[in-house]
C-alpha cells in the first residue's frame, strides 16, 4: 500500500520517543541450557523421546543394511525416493532397489536424506532446502529416515547458526529443524503422531 | 470477523450451561498446566533465559523501526517481497492483489493474524476457496466457528463433535463411514487434506518470529501442515505483525526455548521452520514467489503507550491456560480473535474499550497468568489500567461510577469509613437473622444472582486489629 510503509515507520518513531514498557533492562548474552551428557547421547535420548527412533552402526557401508533392516521391519518397499546430499552418494545401493533422485510425490512412501546437522539439546535434525534436498522429502513420505554422522551433531541451536553464517551461499530457501515424526493434539489434546507430514522418522546415526 | 465483545455477560452465561464446552473444557485444562509445569521443572536455566527473552523484546521494541528496516531489506535481497498494512482491510486487498480475481484454492496454515484481519471472509467475497490445513483450523472451519483458543483452535470441541462433523462433511470425498477414534479421525483429514495440499496454487501462513539478520519468517509447529502449505503451491504469503520481529538467529533461539514450554510442554516442537525468500535457482521445489504482509493494526500506537510491554506477547496460551475465567467459560464468550488474559488487553486496545468494556473485567486479579507468562508481561496491571480508563471516559455505568466515587469517599476519612463499616455490618448482621447468608440483596444481584452472600460475622478488621 502506497504511503503505509512510511506511515507505520513514522508512527514507530513517534511512539519511540515518547517511550514506555520496562526499558531498563539490560540486553546480555543469553544462557544456553547445560547438557547431562555428551552431546552424542543426548542428540539420542532426545531424538527417542520426541518418538523418533535411531539405529547406531559404525560405519558408511552399514548404512544401507540398516536401512533395508528398517524398511522389512515395517513391511516398507524398497522403492525410495532420495536426496543426493552427503553423505548419500557414497552409499552403494542394492541394485534391485528403486531409486528416485527428486522431490517427493504425494505417493511416496519413503525417503532418504542428510542432514545439515543435529542439535544435542533437543535431539533436532537440521535440513537445508537445496539441489540435493527438496524440502518435500522432510515431509510428503510417511517414513523418512535420515543419515546422519555423528560428528555433525553439535550442542546447541547457535552452533547451528554459527555454521549457517559460515558456508557459502548464505540462507537457503528453507531451514527446518525436525524433531521427531508430525504429530497433532488437536483432537481432545491426545498426542497422535502422522498428522500431515512423516508417521515415523528413523535416524542412522553413524558413528565418527 | 464478527464482533460480539459487547455480549461478553451474556456468552460467558451460556458458555457455563454448555455441556459439551464445559466437558471438553474440563479435559484440557488440568493438561496444559501439568505439561507447562513439568518442562518447566526440567530445565533450570528457565528464569535465567525468561530475563534475556524480555530483554531480547525490550531491545527490539525500542529498535522497532530499524529492525523492520533491516528485515526488510533482508527478504529483498533473498528475492522476496515486503507489503506493510495499516489495517486488517489494507492487509486483506494486498493479500487479494497477490491473488488475483480468477478464483483460487488457497491454502492456509495457522495464523492468528489472518484472525484478526478476518482473511478468510475477505478472499472468499473475491470467490476464493479457503482450506485451512491445521486439523484443529479444518475441524473449526468445517463447523462454521472461529478458534476459541490460540494454540489449540477446537479445544473446545468434544471427540463426538468431531465424528459427527466429518461424518457430515467428509461423505462427498467417498468417505462414509464414521470415525470415533482418535487416531481414525486424524487419518482421515490427512486423507482429504493430503490431496488440497497437492492442488493449490497459493498457501498462506503466520510467522511466529520475523528475523532481521536474515529476512526469514519462522513457523513453529507440529502437524507439518504449515510445511506442505508453504513449499507445494507456487505462492507463499507471509501474514505478520510488526512485533514479532527479533534481531537475530540467536535471539530466536532463546525465545523458542520458552515458546514451546510454556504453550504445550514441549522442549521443541516437531518443526520450526525457517523461510528466506523463494526457491533459489537451483533448488527443484519451493514456493516461485514469497510475500510478507507486515500487519499494524494498533501496535504502533501501544508501543508509544503504557501498554508497550504487550508488545512482547510471543502468543503461547499460557495465560488462557492458567486463567480462571478462561477455565470456566472457553475463548468464544470474549467475543473476538483473542481470548483470555491477553485477549482482555489486546481486544480492547485494537478494537475500542467501548467494544469490550467487560472484557477488563474478566478477572479476578489472581496474577496466575504473569507467574507463568514467559516474557513477564504485567497482565493484570494492564486490565486494571484499562479498568481506570474504563472509569476515565465514562465508559462504566453511572451507577457502577457513583458507587466507585462513594467508596473513594469513604477510604480517604478513615473515621467516617470505620463508623459505616462498623454500622453496616450490624445492620447486614440484623438482616441475616441468624441464617448466617443471603439469598439476594438490593443492589447486589450481580453477586447474589449465582452465590449466596455470607454476613458479617463479629468485629470489622480494623476492630479486630485495634485489638492486638
Amino acid at each position: 500500500m502506497s504511503g503505509a510503509r512510511e506511515e507505520i515507520l513514522g508512527r514507530i518513531r513517534t511512539a519511540l520517543l515518547a517511550g514506555g514498557g520496562d526499558a531498563g533492562l539490560a540486553r546480555k548474552e543469553a544462557v544456553r541450557p547445560a547438557l547431562q551428557q555428551d552431546p552424542v547421547t543426548n542428540f539420542v535420548d532426545k531424538l527417542k523421546a520426541a518418538s523418533a527412533s535411531v539405529t547406531r552402526v559404525p560405519d558408511l557401508p552399514d548404512v544401507v543394511e540398516a536401512i533395508a533392516d528398517y524398511l522389512q521391519h515395517h513391511h516398507l518397499p524398497t522403492a525410495l525416493v532420495i536426496g543426493n546430499d552427503p553423505p548419500l552418494p557414497e552409499l552403494a545401493w542394492p541394485a534391485d532397489w528403486e531409486l528416485a533422485r527428486r522431490p517427493a510425490a504425494g505417493d511416496d512412501h519413503v525417503s532418504v536424506t542428510g542432514a545439515f546437522a543435529a542439535i544435542a539439546e533437543t535431539g533436532s535434525l537440521v535440513m537445508l532446502s537445496g539441489p540435493g534436498h527438496p524440502t518435500s522429502l522432510n515431509f510428503l513420505p510417511d517414513d523418512h529416515i535420515v543419515v546422519l554422522r555423528a560428528s555433525q551433531v553439535v550442542a546447541h541451536m547457535e552452533d547451528v547458526w554459527a555454521l549457517l553464517r559460515a558456508r557459502d551461499g548464505g540462507m537457503p530457501r528453507t531451514v527446518n529443524i525436525i524433531t521427531g515424526p508430525s504429530r497433532t493434539a488437536d483432537v481432545e489434546q491426545t498426542i497422535q503422531l502422522g498428522a500431515h507430514g512423516p508417521r515415523r522418522l528413523h535416524v542412522v546415526l553413524v558413528a565418527g | 470477523m464478527a464482533l460480539t465483545a459487547r455480549e461478553f455477560k451474556h456468552q460467558a452465561e451460556v458458555a457455563l450451561h454448555d455441556v459439551n464446552l464445559q466437558r471438553a473444557l474440563a479435559k484440557a485444562k488440568g493438561g496444559f498446566v501439568a505439561k507447562r509445569r513439568a518442562a518447566v521443572a526440567a530445565l533450570p536455566e528457565f528464569e535465567e533465559i525468561r530475563t534475556a527473552a524480555r530483554a531480547i523484546k525490550n531491545h527490539t521494541l525500542a529498535n522497532l523501526d530499524a529492525y523492520l528496516e533491516q528485515f526488510e531489506r533482508k527478504v529483498e535481497e533473498s528475492g522476496g517481497k515486503v507489503h506493510w498494512a495499516r489495517t486488517p482491510e489494507e492487509a486483506c486487498e494486498t493479500i487479494q492483489g497477490l491473488i488475483g480475481s480468477e478464483p483460487r484454492q488457497v491454502l492456509k496454515g495457522k495464523s492468528m493474524v489472518s484472525e484478526e484481519i478476518d482473511l478468510n471472509h475477505a478472499l472468499e467475497q473475491h470467490g476464493h476457496t479457503m482450506v485451512e490445513t491445521d486439523l484443529g483450523e479444518y475441524i473449526i472451519q468445517l463447523a462454521h466457528e472461529r478458534p476459541s483458543h490460540i494454540i489449540a483452535p477446537a479445544v473446545h470441541k468434544t471427540r463426538e463433535q468431531i465424528t459427527d462433523l466429518f461424518h457430515t462433511e467428509h461423505p462427498k470425498y467417498g468417505l462414509t463411514q464414521p470415525v470415533t477414534e482418535v487416531g481414525a479421525i486424524v487419518d482421515e483429514a490427512r486423507q482429504v487434506l493430503r490431496t488440497k495440499f497437492l492442488n493449490s496454487e497459493f498457501g498462506i501462513t503466520g510467522a511466529n518470529f520475523l528475523i532481521a539478520e536474515t529476512g526469514s519468517t519462522v513457523i513453529v509447529t507440529n502437524e507439518g501442515n504449515g510445511d506442505l502449505s508453504q513449499i507445494l503451491p507456487r505462492v507463499h504469503i507471509v501474514t505478520a505483525s510488526i512485533e514479532k520481529v527479533v534481531p537475530t538467529l540467536d535471539d530466536m533461539s532463546t525465545l523458542l526455548r520458552l515458546l514451546g514450554r510454556s504453550a504445550t510442554g514441549q522442549e521443541i516442537t516437531s518443526y520450526t521452520t525457517l523461510s528466506t525468500g523463494p526457491r533459489r535457482a537451483d533448488d527443484r521445489d519451493g514456493p516461485e514467489e514469497f510475500h510478507v504482509v507486515l500487519l499494524d493494526n494498533g501496535r504502533s500506537t501501544m508501543l508509544g503507550n503504557e501498554f508497550r510491554d504487550m508488545l512482547r506477547c510471543i502468543r503461547c496460551g499460557a495465560c488462557l491456560n492458567h486463567c480462571p475465567v478462561y477455565g470456566a467459560i472457553g475463548g468464544h464468550a470474549y467475543g473476538w480473535v483473542y481470548p483470555g488474559p491477553m485477549g482482555s488487553v489486546l481486544t480492547p486496545l485494537m478494537i475500542g474499550l467501548e467494544n469490550a468494556a467487560d472484557l477488563p473485567h474478566a478477572c479476578t486479579l489472581n496474577g496466575r497468568c504473569q507467574e507463568v507468562c514467559p516474557m513477564s508481561i504485567p497482565l493484570p496491571d494492564m486490565l486494571r489500567a484499562l479498568r481506570f480508563k474504563e472509569h476515565e471516559r465514562r465508559i462504566t455505568s453511572a451507577r457502577s461510577r457513583g458507587a466507585l466515587r462513594a467508596w473513594a469517599y469513604l477510604a480517604r476519612r478513615p473515621r467516617l469509613y470505620q463508623a459505616v463499616t462498623g454500622l453496616a455490618m450490624r445492620v447486614l448482621r440484623q438482616l441475616a437473622r441468624g441464617r448466617g447468608r443471603f439469598r439476594s440483596l438490593p443492589l447486589a444481584a450481580g453477586w447474589t444472582g449465582s452465590r449466596d452472600l455470607p454476613a458479617p460475622q463479629g468485629k470489622t478488621f480494623q476492630a479486630q486489629w485495634r485489638r492486638r
